[in-house]
């Protein structure tokens, strides 16, 4: 972290340095966002997006479960229930016939009303608004190890996994026909989700943080014409909506996963602009 | 010589695995629930054999194919023969129908075929020794000049040739063709089932094409089977398209087949 401050000390404009948080805010975001921005790829390529929803609703559950339990950081049940669920819709999407959008529906409801239900009682649920709206410029050290350590998880999973996760995406049964395990696949591709979207949500959010999984991969895929820049233009847009975001809520007084996630907008209409007018140069 | 075997041994019901190499499948049945969709299938399948599964929509023809790639529970029987070595799973290339692809996908045709032939994460970018490599893989179907396109900007038939070569490079002694028809121009498919041909006589592979096309693919086929939930009818293509149940299950979108003699001569 030292390492970290000093070399802030020169970025950062004088205004900014001063203070702590902000340097840690800094760090939490250039290490979060590349993370989604890789992992948005196959959310977004896999048709997730309605998903990774219930997912980060399903952090109330968890925070409804860790208060039940007495445990006074509710990072662990938030990712036990987040887990479970990911684990229970893969093994479902093999075996219902039922409409995997109207099941999901189900589980957002379920999964809300619960948690609500849970942690409203005696009318206390003000108290955990903070979980609605995120707060990135209150990251603690220990969380940015955390996430410093899923960075690295993340990268070597993808090297690992990210060509089975690619050809499956394309289309699971030619991915089965070259003994790719396609459930165990998307199975560690959704647990991995799970614990990266749980220990990500006290920064930006339930509320917002599925688009930014989702906003920078969508706009990349507008625009990339390969699996690398795909993943490159991903990252990109999340890195700079990230940081961009991050100071523009400073300035404003705004909240910053909300004002990170304008930006990462901003950037989508671009790349569908940009899409369009390419097509029309082509026709 | 293999075909000649092939031809001798015909598709009688023969309890034994024959010499060579073959898949065999014995008394399929295959539930959705309680309903059979495939009831006591049985097919016997040669290296150098091109077949066509043929059947109207809803008759089994994806759950047929579903089950040879080992994605459903089945009871009966699915035996092969591999180089004189008995039970071993036929390595399988599967060519996908175009619908089931996401075609809106950025990944490019390179990336398609360096995800098969490298273990090389490809989002990390590819090199250009892979790149070169794959591009060859291309070639042999005349798809080089198609290496970066998007697969969702080609036409019907270069997407055929692209997955083929994608489903050659696992080396495969059985080839699956799901619906190879859709999509696909007459000039485009005559360029695909030749090469599907000369594929089956170099690497001395089985060919299961599955269509709903009869008329379209009897010219290229050596046997044709018509499956409606079971085998309704076998035979090679003149026999098949002269059977009156044939005639029953698809109706008038046979008689456009009528020329199939003289086709069959140019090819």
């Amino acid at each position: 972290m030292g390492l970290w401050y000093k070399l802030a000390d020169y970025v950062l404009p004088f205004d900014l340095a001063r203070y702590i948080f902000i340097k840690n805010a800094l760090l939490a975001v250039l290490l979060v966002t590349p993370i989604f921005g890789v992992l948005g790829t196959m959310v977004v390529s896999n048709g997730m997006v309605f998903f990774t929803e219930v997912l980060g609703h399903s952090a109330l559950t968890g925070i409804a479960v860790g208060i039940l339990c007495g445990i006074h950081d509710p990072t662990l049940p938030m990712i036990a229930i987040a887990v479970v669920l990911a684990v229970l819709v893969n093994i479902l999407k093999g075996v219902t016939h039922a409409s995997m959008d109207t099941v999901l529906g189900v589980f957002l409801a379920f999964m809300i009303a619960l948690g609500i239900t849970i942690l409203s009682r005696q009318g206390g649920f003000v108290k955990f608004t903070t979980y609605l709206i995120g707060d990135i410029l209150a990251v603690t050290p220990r969380q940015i190890t955390w996430i410093t350590a899923l960075f690295f998880i993340v990268f070597v999973y993808w090297s690992l996994t990210g060509n089975a996760l690619i050809l499956t995406s394309i289309s699971g049964s030619l991915a089965r026909s070259r003994r790719i395990s396609t459930f165990l696949v998307e199975t560690s591709f959704t647990i991995l989700l799970a614990v990266v979207v749980m220990v990500a949500i006290r920064l930006v959010g339930i509320l917002i943080i599925n688009s930014l999984l989702v906003l920078p991969a969508a706009a990349s895929r507008n625009v990339a014409r390969s699996a690398a820049s795909y993943t490159a233009f991903s990252v990109a847009i999340s890195m700079l909506s990230g940081t961009t975001g991050l100071f523009a809520s400073y300035y404003w007084g705004t909240a910053s996963g909300a004002t990170i996630v304008l930006f990462a907008v901003g950037c989508y209409a671009i790349s569908a602009l940009t899409a369009r007018v390419r097509q029309k140069s082509i026709h | 010589m293999l075909s000649q075997d092939n031809k001798e041994i015909g598709s009688s019901a023969d309890n034994k695995l024959c010499r060579h190499c073959c898949i065999k499948i014995s008394d399929l049945t295959v539930r959705f629930g309680n309903k059979p969709v495939l009831d006591n299938v049985s097919l016997h399948i040669h290296c150098g054999e091109v077949v066509a599964i043929v059947g109207p929509n809803g008759a089994g023809k994806t759950t047929l194919l579903r089950t040879i790639l080992g994605e459903l529970p089945y009871r009966g029987a699915m035996e092969s023969r591999i180089g004189g070595v008995q039970g071993r799973n036929p390595r399988i290339g599967y060519v996908p129908q175009r619908l089931h692809l996401d075609l809106d996908s950025p990944i490019n045709v390179t990336d398609l075929v360096v995800l098969a032939i490298s273990r090389q994460p490809v989002w990390l970018g590819v090199t250009r020794r892979l790149s070169e490599e794959a591009r060859q893989v291309l070639s042999v179907f005349s798809a080089g000049h198609l290496a970066k396109k998007r697969i969702g900007e080609l036409s019907g038939g270069e997407l055929q040739r692209v997955l083929l070569a994608l489903a050659m490079t696992a080396e495969p002694e059985l080839l699956l063709l799901d619906e190879p028809g859709s999509g696909v121009d007459i000039q485009g498919l005559s360029l695909f089932y030749q090469l599907v041909r000369s594929l089956r006589k170099q690497h001395d592979i089985a060919v299961i094409i599955v269509t709903h096309d009869l008329a379209g693919i009897a010219t290229y086929v050596d046997r044709i089977i018509l499956l409606n939930h079971s085998v309704v009818a076998e035979g090679e293509p003149d026999e098949v398209l002269s059977n009156e149940k044939v005639l029953h299950t698809f109706g008038p979108s046979l008689w456009n087949v009528s020329a199939l003699p003289s086709i069959k001569e140019k090819l």
